[in-house]
């Protein structure tokens, strides 16, 4: 096996280009491996030390967050925390301090499991994806990028080098919960993110909601917005939490049965409307939601 | 096939010669020889593997060796201040937070890399700070105690 660091972007693109693959913290990879899920590939390249792909920046209405930013920085990110709570709340809830300092929000998004805590928040937030080749730029919506458990629609050779997300408008929130049955080191049973805008008599204007682990990808809540539009946040809540069960296609396995994540899923979702809503109507819910509402696991 | 690099380890420097695709603990244990570092799961579950790069906690069994370089890694051995022991290391053992020992140099790692970052710690985010560290013998309260007495010494 060979592995390189690279230094620049131009150097990372040129190594995929020869058939090397990608490693930022290796905390999916590396753990992959000795589990047997997947060899380590022949060839890696090291992306951790490019700084362009770890800076976050806001340029004309939109965020753009580099693949390489840690989850430790997304959830203590001031700016982050202000406008795109659901996506801090869910960088707090991964692994452990040790995975957050290493782990990458482009290592989430591109592994593309269906547990991935990341994925609900930032479609709901409306988060594309920009890929990179050697001589060629595009920009993927979430949905058309995960097409399976750990498969995307990149081509081997493309890096996914920013996550862009529209700046939120007035009167938003959003929110991310997990279902968990410990505080640490656990990967979502099911997961709801919810991003809402409300009418200044706090009524809902539109919304989204997206759910982990009850589908092969992370699926959107299709038609919540409509069903969501001019009803209170507590009324919409019930509506997207039976929603959510009827839309769910959970698998059981050995964090849950696919009738308990069918039911679960309804529960998070409805959690995940409330908290943003709540948010959306100034009142400070501290990041993590499960953390401050007392949400998952008990102490 | 075997590669050579250098790795800097608790200030001091050692040329590697090992596969590409080793870890970085077991390059620490049996490459350079400190054994201070433990393998539990080796799974990124445990915390027992934990050392710093660059004063961050990160899981040594899910980080290749290799890409440590250029980088600073601090172990359990570099903590020491000559043949003291560490603040955190003396609480341990006095508050009982140290039974079979095993956990114990993980547990220092991010206890360090707490107190560092932030110096008096609520007790809550001392179980953050420590959440990615399991122990199987003491209940975990003597190990908080211990963290919140060297907070309350410095």
């Amino acid at each position: 096996m060979s592995l390189t660091i690279a230094n620049s972007l131009d150097e990372i693109l040129t190594s995929l280009a020869a058939g090397a693959r990608p490693i930022a913290g290796g905390t999916d990879l590396v753990v992959g491996a000795r589990q047997g899920k997947a060899p380590l590939p022949d060839s890696l390249v090291a992306i951790d030390r490019v700084t362009a792909l770890s800076k976050i920046e806001t340029v004309n209405g939109q965020v753009r967050i580099g693949a390489g930013v840690t989850h430790s920085r997304l959830m203590n990110d001031p700016m982050i925390v202000e406008r795109y709570p659901g996506l801090a709340d869910a960088a707090a809830l991964i692994g452990s301090p040790s995975t957050r300092n290493v782990g990458t929000i482009g290592g989430n998004v591109m592994n593309g499991s269906p547990a991935m805590d990341t994925g609900a928040p930032l479609v709901t937030l409306g988060a594309v994806v920009e890929l990179h080749s050697v001589g060629s730029t595009r920009q993927v919506a979430l949905s058309d990028l995960w097409t399976g458990p750990g498969r995307t629609s990149a081509n081997p050779d493309e890096l996914c080098v920013y996550i862009i997300i529209p700046h939120p408008p007035a009167r938003s929130g959003s929110a991310y919960v997990r279902l968990e049955y410990r505080r640490a080191m656990e990967i979502a049973v099911v997961g709801a993110g919810a991003s809402v805008v409300l009418a200044e008599d706090g009524s809902i204007v539109s919304g989204r909601v997206a759910m982990t682990s009850v589908a092969p990808t992370i699926v959107e809540l299709a038609n919540a917005s409509d069903a969501m539009v001019g009803l209170s946040p507590v009324e919409a809540a019930t509506v997207i939490g039976a929603m959510a069960s009827d839309q769910a296609v959970p698998i059981s396995d050995l964090r849950g049965s696919d009738r308990y994540r069918r039911h679960t899923i309804g529960v998070m979702a409805a959690r995940a409307l409330d908290a943003a809503a709540r948010r959306a109507g100034g009142e400070p819910i501290g990041v993590p939601v499960n953390r401050s509402l007392g949400i998952g696991a008990a102490r | 096939m075997n590669e050579t690099y250098e790795l800097e380890v608790n200030g001091v420097r050692y040329p590697i010669n090992a596969a590409m695709d080793r870890n970085l603990l077991s390059v620490l244990r049996t490459e350079i020889g400190l054994t201070g570092t433990k393998e539990g799961c080796d799974d990124c579950e445990c915390g027992a593997c934990m050392v710093l790069i660059d004063g961050q906690p990160v899981n040594s069994c899910s980080y290749l060796a290799a890409q440590a370089q250029g980088r600073e890694v601090t172990t359990v051995e570099g903590i020491l201040d000559g043949d003291n022991l560490h603040p955190l290391q003396r609480n341990l053992l006095e508050e009982g937070g140290v039974q079979c020992g095993f956990c114990t140099p993980g547990m220092i790692m991010s206890a360090q890399a707490l107190l560092t970052r932030n110096p008096s710690p609520t007790e809550e985010e001392i179980r953050i700070g420590l959440s990615g560290n399991l122990c199987r013998c003491t209940g975990y309260q003597r190990i908080l105690a211990a963290v919140e007495r060297t907070a309350a010494e410095s």
